[in-house]
């Protein structure tokens, strides 16, 4: 029995808007086996998992701390996914950006530093991150290295570099050998919006983000460049659009945002450099501008979304005694199917009759 | 300071080192060969891995784990194949997604043995090979992994070279849209190349926690089934080459490991950084020289076929 993929024209916005809904109905039912497999009553598991976090404001508001770096990563991410451009090493930007912003604070530790401070780290952590994305970008433009490969590796000696900074160099000498550096100075800490709460000003910076790539990916000709680039390489290439710039601009754009995600999460909820400062929100994001249809206000909402299977996972843990890969399965499971739902939604599969070709 | 024991010592390490990136580097060659690229390989080797111990340390039998981890590879390749080769998506997106998926699963299934320990697959003996000089111990006192990746690199060079089944699997990664039209099942075909590269995967993760390392520890593949990705670029999807790179490579985790111990004053993370560093170099090197070619033309691009 032949099946084969129609593609389908004219397809509702509506239609278009299911895919992501459709995907997480089908990852809840996954989930739902996966928790009966593991012996789990699947009501109880999925309350705590994906229902009590959302019922008090100290959970809520961790939720929205937990998306605010996926967010900020995934819509740099979505820059070079739009180009076609492989950046699959946002985790070993982001540690870049927290190294570079954090040099400062250590630098002015205990030096009385004016607030300036503060908006420094955030540029050098920027920085730090569209550099160390613009090595997977050099390479691939220069000798045509696949970027894919070189940007992953990179995550690998950007948390061994992390490690021996927090080990050797920039280790607290009051910190009885504990591998962290010192706590920051006030002038060098994310302020919090609300006191006593866990809100930061990082929150804030990530929902600019959302407004401003918004605008340049619909509304300038940088934007559509990146559009062209990716679904029409050649056609950009007649209309004069620079292919090596697009893939140098990409990738420094999501490097930066990938090292402002990582130092303001530095500055801010952990507030000193320890060996690990992401629970791989750098690869999550990777989902998230999947999920959000790489669309900045699509993947505020996947944000939220697989910040919750965070925090779930981490309340899971705790009460139910489940492992934190639960919280894997789910975001793996999750990608999975919008993927394939994102196909079905836009071709419909036919059976075929007569087999002159299978 | 180094007498032929220690050096003998290090090659058979060296050797047992590369035996996991010849694996499952070999699988994805013959997956990549026919035209599929999955950077599900990390995923699929620490599932193998998982399933593979906790098998064998139920049954007390390394050869129901190993055969456990070949097809939990499988399985694993498969979600892969119904996305990229079926459906068509994205083949980077939906071998990232089988790595994260892969990483989480094996993660749950090894969670309840953290901490446990196997007797690994024993060493070949044969009196006086083994005991020779040097070279005795990585030759002659390898476990039967070592020799398995062997044959099996033996094996597929000669299919992909000599055979119509080679000559097949090399047409649909060259040219998917002329095999179509030749009559060949392009998509089956593809399927299948990758079915094989799940089963050295999840081979290759039985080796690292049945043999090489025979514990379970969270993400126990550190990022070598990404090495064995990059391994199949640097080997331009030539078999021999293949083992050159692998057998590299073995040396360079294997040599950093010995730097390490005799405490120069590098710092150990520099040196734990080496792998991934020459991985990147090798890249480059050989992205540089070949500038594109030796890869098959195409490579990840699904085929749809339009009748």
């Amino acid at each position: 029995m032949p099946l084969r993929l129609e593609r389908q024209e004219n397809i509702s916005p509506l239609r278009h808007a299911m895919a992501p809904v459709v995907a997480a109905l089908v990852t809840l039912v996954v989930g739902a086996v996966m928790f009966v497999v593991l012996g789990h009553d699947p009501v109880r598991a999925f309350t705590i998992y994906f229902i009590e976090p959302l019922g008090d404001a100290y959970t809520l508001q961790e939720l929205v701390v937990k998306a605010s770096p996926l967010l900020l990563i995934g819509i740099g991410l979505s820059f070079c996914y739009r180009a076609n451009r492989w950046n699959i090493g946002a985790e070993g930007q982001y540690v870049a950006g927290a190294v570079l912003g954090s040099w400062l604070a250590l630098a002015t530790h205990g030096m009385e530093a004016g607030p300036w401070v503060l908006p420094a780290m955030l540029v050098l952590g920027a920085l730090g991150g569209a550099l160390w994305g613009l090595i997977p970008a050099f390479l691939r433009v220069r000798f045509g290295a696949s970027e894919i490969l070189t940007s992953l590796m990179l995550v690998y000696v950007a948390q061994l570099g992390l490690d021996y900074l927090v080990r050797g160099p920039w280790r607290d000498p009051q910190g009885f050998n504990f591998p962290q550096s010192v706590t920051f100075d006030d002038v060098a800490l994310m302020p919090l919006l609300m006191e006593d709460g866990r809100l930061h000003g990082g929150i804030l910076i990530a929902l600019l983000a959302v407004i401003a790539a918004t605008f340049v990916l619909g509304r300038t000709l940088v934007g559509f460049s990146i559009e062209l680039a990716g679904s029409a390489p050649r056609a950009a290439a007649f209309a004069g659009f620079d292919e090596k710039r697009v893939t140098y601009g990409v990738f420094a754009v999501s490097g930066a945002l990938a090292g402002l995600a990582g130092i303001i999460e530095v500055a801010g909820p952990i507030g000193q450099l320890q060996p690990t400062i992401s629970p791989g929100y750098g690869f999550t994001a990777i989902i998230a501008a999947m999920l959000g249809r790489l669309h900045p206000v699509g993947i505020l909402v996947a944000s939220l979304v697989l910040a919750l299977t965070y925090i779930g996972g981490e309340a899971a843990q705790i009460s139910m005694r489940m492992p934190f890969d639960v919280t894997r399965v789910f975001q793996g499971t999750l990608l999975i199917a919008i993927l394939a739902a994102d196909i079905l939604v836009r071709y419909r599969i036919r059976r075929v009759e007569g087999t002159t070709h299978a | 300071m180094l007498d032929a024991a220690i050096i003998g010592a290090v090659l058979a390490s060296i050797v047992a080192a590369a035996t996991t990136l010849l694996l499952a580097s070999l699988g994805e060659l013959v997956a990549e060969r026919a035209g599929t690229l999955n950077l599900g390989v990390e995923g699929m080797m620490i599932v193998g891995a998982a399933v593979g111990y906790v098998t064998a340390y139920g049954s007390g039998s390394l050869l129901l784990g190993t055969l456990a981890a070949v097809l939990a590879g499988m399985a694993l390749s498969l979600v892969f194949a119904v996305l990229a080769i079926w459906l068509a998506t994205n083949q980077v997106a939906s071998g990232l997604a089988t790595t994260i998926l892969g990483l989480g699963l094996a993660g749950l299934i090894g969670a309840s043995f953290v901490g446990t320990q196997l007797e690994g697959a024993p060493p070949l003996h044969i009196a006086g090979l083994t005991d020779l000089p040097i070279l005795g111990k990585a030759l002659f006192g390898q476990d039967a992994f070592v020799y398995v990746s062997l044959l099996l690199l033996a094996a597929v060079a000669y299919t992909l070279t000599r055979t119509r089944i080679g000559l097949v699997l090399r047409a649909v990664g060259e040219n998917h849209a002329a095999a179509h039209a030749l009559g060949h099942p392009v998509r089956g075909i593809r399927t299948l190349a990758v079915m094989f590269g799940g089963a050295c995967a999840g081979l290759a993760g039985a080796h690292l926690s049945l043999a090489y390392t025979p514990f379970w520890a969270a993400d126990m593949t550190a990022g070598r089934g990404w090495i064995a990705l990059a391994l199949v670029v640097f080997s331009a999807w030539r078999p021999l080459w293949l083992l050159a790179g692998a057998y590299l490579f073995g040396a360079v985790s294997i040599l950093q490991l010995h730097v390490q111990g005799f405490g120069l004053g590098i710092p150990s993370q520099l040196l734990s950084a080496l792998p991934y560093l020459a991985t990147i170099i090798a890249l480059v090197v050989i992205s540089a020289l070949k500038h594109g070619r030796g890869a098959p033309a195409s490579l990840g691009v699904p085929f749809v076929p339009d009748r």
